[in-house]
């Protein structure tokens, strides 16, 4: 066993009963909580009794009878991982006769068992190799010459694991960890007795089952039937190191498996508090882009984007930026140049940046990419409850009676979270689902949402006016809560305005499409079924009226009491690792750190003395500001830290235009992203495994990320932004991250009680965490808002400018599948593209038809922004008048047809609505062929940067 | 900048608050969004369009925010 790798395992799952339970092992006493097993009660004495079919992450089977024991007074031989303990109990886990019982099971295992330990991946990790040695096995009285697996083909479809059945000792963790931990059912025991063995989907391959590649059923394996094929390549790790997953906003915690510098496997951490030892294919696989040969590992820079690159050394690349920035600035003033902060990088990292802009640029133009998908969260959430964030912890799910999902698709943007709720709808919380599209959790395996409110895409506000008509006229609020918390007259306000005909769910309907008894169903089981918790993605914020909506659903909440405890709440399920982070940190141009507006004058004097610089009172531009004011030639210079604007960005012809406007554009990025192509400085940036840090989730935790090898370019990203403040004249002294958090937590007052050290003792952080919650807030707004009184806002229906017409008929929206991530830039470069390996256009059959529209055919998509052309896929999970796509590939320019259009309060771009038209065609559009070429020169241009320095080695 | 799309922006920050009963409290509203998420320069622009064009393609309502709350807009830099 690598005792330095792996976690113990308490055989069975923690029971938390108040009630305790004594009895006795082995003569100890020992006290557990009612209903844990005896296997459980030993091993939290440091009794192991041996076991095969058990584990901690899953309920107990009771199947390979190796973990038999005796009970004092009972008859037989009880397995102790179904033994419930009982008062008074007297347990005996080792006698002569349990060890020869014991030892048989492991000789029937082992009969069928190839003997080539030595040269197996599992060698020194394999529980049956444990168990064998525990047993004091010795010999095989069966021989090998009878029946058994030992031939049996091995499983290598999947691009991360092998399945081998000639090693299957059937225990069913597999089967049980796709049940109970990802909730997928893609498993099952086929056959029986001995011909019974695991199989994915009807016999098939891995690759062509239902399996969606989490690994749940890998980790759950005890032996190396079902092994990565990187611990096949390089062998069983030597160390391990706790860090963050860099993906998406679940922010699961990993163990990074070492060897060195190399990583063997990325493990599920079981104590990781965001994910409880689960993860999905993006984090448990899909790092082998950090180590990619497209990775740049030098620094360049070019007079203009039609010169190739030329790779220079770190100084001078970053003396061309910074007197390029002092150049613009002296040129068209302080305020022509900004900065843009990265959701991916850490928060010490987009502290800086936001510093920087702050303290050397000397204004407020910095962004992050928040700006594009939950900025309306923020704004909405703050102008409601008085906080920019959600209010639940992740495991708060496990309380709820009644879950709305509004606008989001959890199983493929935050699969690990899906995987929670999922388990808890098994357990019978009933689920209401708003979305335009059939999306999985409407039906999958054991779960089925009692109302789907499919929506016209657009109309979230007229939704949830509806709802809250029926809330208030049918008398279903919780009057006592709104009474006690909320602001009287705001209350009034919103309750009227509701409760008019004009926002019934009757009248409503013609808006929606949603028939309105439907939307009375919902309404009464979200206000009558107990707890009841909204999650909503970026299908409610990416909107024209994205913050409404918010809002929308604040009120939601407020109405029915639905606040402030466990199993409720208003829960964003925020996109990037770190885009609540970045958000906390003040990388909105209106704020400071802590989600304070630059003109309240206290704030900004705690940080120009800390700074030693004035620091502006005025909002600096937002990202699709900096677009319009650099066509407008008052916008010449930016710094975009890991961040592809250009792909993610609505209307990329604007995009394009407003950067190729621009004098200095300096990214720092791991890869030639498309931004890069419009660039003249680029700065290699660092993986997530290069660099000290910490992301911040959807649930406000900050989870440490830790360095597990040095940054491949020289420098992680917070040294780059170091030296280049330096060169611009404004000193930043930090030896290490840490030393970035202190001063976050000095400046800010709901993260004055966050540390490395705290950070490194609890495993987490959920901030507000301080003086008055020196442990961090799992739930907010107990017992009061943080602005005091809860705040009513009255959300009218506005129909969106985005139309259809005859020309464009349809309604376009985007969105995203698992296993690709965002641009893609670096879920394209690992084996998840067998998966996705192109996005592709889902249309109504109706909508195909009369459009000669065949399946796998291609489609020309128009709007009034631009054209493109992808594949179509014709599917009934569309609603007629509505066809979809996702933007995880350059190419496919999906944001070449998207507008500009956004959202009211925060210019959030309208991504989920565009009018558009559909045609068959026979070619790529004028885009793609354009973009085709363009890129080709771009990529010409490095390529002789790269010829350059080699060319300069020969001669020397 | 692009002066449809201020336009376009403010007359939408108009949408939102226009449903407000308190007439005051909207007009507040509307100045107070600007002030605080507006950039100076796209306020100017603004308020130098209102000047000029007379509010032209601008909701009632924001002409009369602006005009109401002008000191507030105008950029202390
Ligand atoms: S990888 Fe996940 S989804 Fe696939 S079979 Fe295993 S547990 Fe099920
Ligand atoms: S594949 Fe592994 S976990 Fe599944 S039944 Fe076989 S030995 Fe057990
Ligand atoms: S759910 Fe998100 S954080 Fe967790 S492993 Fe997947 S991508 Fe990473
Ligand atoms: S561990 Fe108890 S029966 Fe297998």
């Amino acid at each position: 066993m690598l005792e330095q790798l792996n976690a113990k395992d308490f055989g069975t799952p923690l029971r938390t009963a108040e009630q305790e339970v004594t009895l006795e092992i082995d003569g100890m006493q020992v006290t557990v909580a009612a209903g844990t097993s005896i296997m459980r009660a030993a091993s939290e004495n440091g009794v192991n009794i041996p076991k095969l079919c058990a584990t901690d992450s899953l309920e107990p089977f009771g199947s390979c009878r190796l973990c038999l024991v005796e009970i004092e007074g009972r008859k037989g031989y009880p397995a102790s991982c179904t033994t419930p303990v009982e008062r008074g109990m007297k347990v005996r886990t080792q006698s002569p006769k349990l060890q020869a019982l014991r030892k048989g099971v492991m000789e029937l295992y082992i009969s069928d068992h190839p003997l080539d330990c030595l040269t197996c991946a599992a060698n020194g990790n394999c529980e049956l190799q444990d168990m064998a040695g525990v047993t004091g096995l010795r010999e095989v009285r069966y021989g090998y010459e009878g029946e058994n697996h030992i031939v049996s083909k091995k499983d290598e479809s999947n691009p991360y694991f092998t399945y081998d059945p000639s090693k299957c000792i059937v225990c069913n963790r597999c089967v049980r960890a796709c049940e109970e931990t990802q909730g997928t059912y893609a498993l099952t025991i086929s056959g029986r007795g001995f011909e019974s063995r695991v199989s994915a989907g009807q016999d098939q391959p891995f690759m062509e089952s239902e399996c969606v590649s989490c690994g749940a059923c890998v980790q759950a394996c005890p032996t190396a039937t079902l092994q990565e094929k990187s611990v096949i390549a390089l062998g069983q790790a030597e160390h391990s190191v706790i860090t963050t997953c860099a993906y998406c906003g679940v922010g699961c915690s990993f163990k990074a498996e070492m060897k060195g510098n190399e990583v063997v496997r990325m493990v599920p951490n079981k104590d990781g508090h965001a994910n409880e030892g689960h993860s999905c294919v993006k984090g448990r696989f899909a790092w082998g882009y950090a180590t990619h040969k497209d990775r740049i590992l030098k620094p360049m820079i070019r007079s203009r984007i039609t010169d190739p690159w030329k790779e220079v050394s770190w100084d001078e690349a970053l003396d061309h930026a910074a007197s390029e920035f002092r150049r613009i600035q002296k040129k068209y003033g302080r305020d022509s140049i900004g900065g843009i902060v990265s959701s991916r990088c850490t928060n010490e990292e987009g502290y800086l940046v936001q510093k920087m802009v702050r303290a050397a640029f000397g204004n407020n133009n910095v962004d992050t990419c928040a700006r594009v998908c939950h900025s309306p969260t923020g704004y909405g959430l703050k102008q409601t409850l008085g906080e920019s964030a959600g209010t639940q912890t992740f495991k708060s799910v496990e309380h709820c009676d009644v879950i709305v999902v509004m606008g989001a698709n959890p199983t493929d943007a935050h699969p690990v979270f899906a995987s929670r709720m999922k388990k808890r709808l098994r357990e019978g919380a009933k689920l209401i689902v708003i979305d335009p599209r059939h999306i999985d959790l409407v039906r999958s395996p054991h779960v089925e949402a009692d109302f789907h409110l499919q929506l016209k895409p657009g109309t979230n506000v007229a939704i949830v006016s509806a709802l809250a008509h029926v809330i208030v006229t049918e008398g279903l609020l919780a009057t006592e809560f709104i009474a006690q918390r909320c602001e009287e007259k705001a209350f009034q306000q919103w309750r009227d305005f509701v409760a008019l005909p004009e926002n019934s769910p009757e009248a409503m309907q013609e808006i929606t499409g949603v028939p309105a008894e439907l939307v009375r169903g919902a309404a009464r089981l979200y206000a009558t079924g107990g707890n009841a918790a909204i999650y909503y993605g970026l299908g409610v914020t990416e909107h024209a009226q994205g913050s409404t909506a918010v809002m929308g659903i604040a009120n939601l909440a407020m109405a029915t009491g639905n606040i402030g405890r466990e199993g409720v709440g208003v829960n964003p399920l925020r996109g990037q690792n770190n885009v609540q982070g970045s958000c906390d940190i003040g990388s909105f141009p209106h704020e400071l750190p802590g989600y304070r507006h630059v003109s309240d004058s206290t704030t900004r004097h705690l940080f120009e003395q800390a700074w030693g610089v004035e620091i502006q009172p005025e909002p600096g531009l937002r990202i699709p500001n900096m677009f319009d004011a650099a066509l407008d030639g008052s916008f010449m210079g930016l710094y975009c830290q890991g961040e592809d604007i250009v792909q993610s960005d609505p209307n990329i012809q604007h995009v394009a235009a407003a950067l190729s406007a621009m004098e200095c554009i300096v990214v720092q990025d791991i890869f030639m992203n498309e931004t890069a192509m419009y660039a003249h400085v680029f700065l290699p940036g660092s993986s997530f495994l290069e660099k000290d840090g910490t992301f911040t989730n959807a649930e406000r935790r900050i989870s440490r990320v830790r360095k597990v090898m040095p940054p491949k370019a020289g420098y992680a990203d917070w040294e780059v932004t170091i030296r280049l403040s330096r060169r611009l004249g404004y000193e930043m002294n930090y030896a290490h991250p840490s030393e970035i958090m202190d001063e976050i937590a000095r400046l800010t007052p709901t993260f004055h009680g966050v540390s490395y050290e705290k950070l490194d003792q609890l495993g987490s952080i959920q901030w507000p965490c301080n003086d008055a919650a020196p442990l961090g807030t799992p739930t907010m707004h107990v017992d009061e808002f943080v602005r005091g009184k809860g705040h009513f806002i009255i959300t009218k229906y506005v129909a969106t400018d985005e139309k259809v017409t005859r020309k464009y008929p349809l309604i376009l929206t985007t969105g995203r599948i698992l296993s690709q991530y965002n641009v893609g830039a670096q879920t394209r470069r690992t084996e998840n593209v067998q998966w996705h390996e192109q996005d592709i256009l889902e249309i109504h059959p109706h909508d195909a038809e009369e459009r000669g529209i065949k399946d796998g055919g291609w489609v020309g998509i128009h709007s009034r922004a631009g054209e493109t052309a992808l594949r179509a896929k014709v599917t009934e999970r569309m609603q007629p008048g509505v066809v979809y796509t996702t933007f995880h590939f350059p190419g496919s320019g999906a944001n070449v047809i998207t507008t500009e259009n956004s959202d009211w309060a925060t210019n959030c771009p309208e991504y989920k609505v565009t009018a558009v038209q559909v045609m068959p065609v026979s070619e790529p559009s004028d885009w793609q062929k354009k973009y085709t070429r363009f890129s080709k020169v771009q990529h010409e241009l490095l390529d002789q940067a790269k010829q350059a320095i080699s060319k300069t080695k020969t001669i020397a | 900048m692009d002066m449809q799309n201020l336009i376009h922006m403010a007359n939408q920050i108009g949408d939102f608050f226009e449903a407000m009963p308190d007439r005051e409290e909207a007009l507040l509203g509307i100045s107070g969004h600007l002030h605080n998420f507006w950039e100076p320069r796209m306020r100017s622009q603004l308020l130098k369009y209102v000047d000029t064009e007379n509010g032209k393609d601008l909701k009632p309502i924001v002409v009369s925010a602006i005009r109401t709350h002008r000191s507030k807009l105008v950029s202390q830099h």
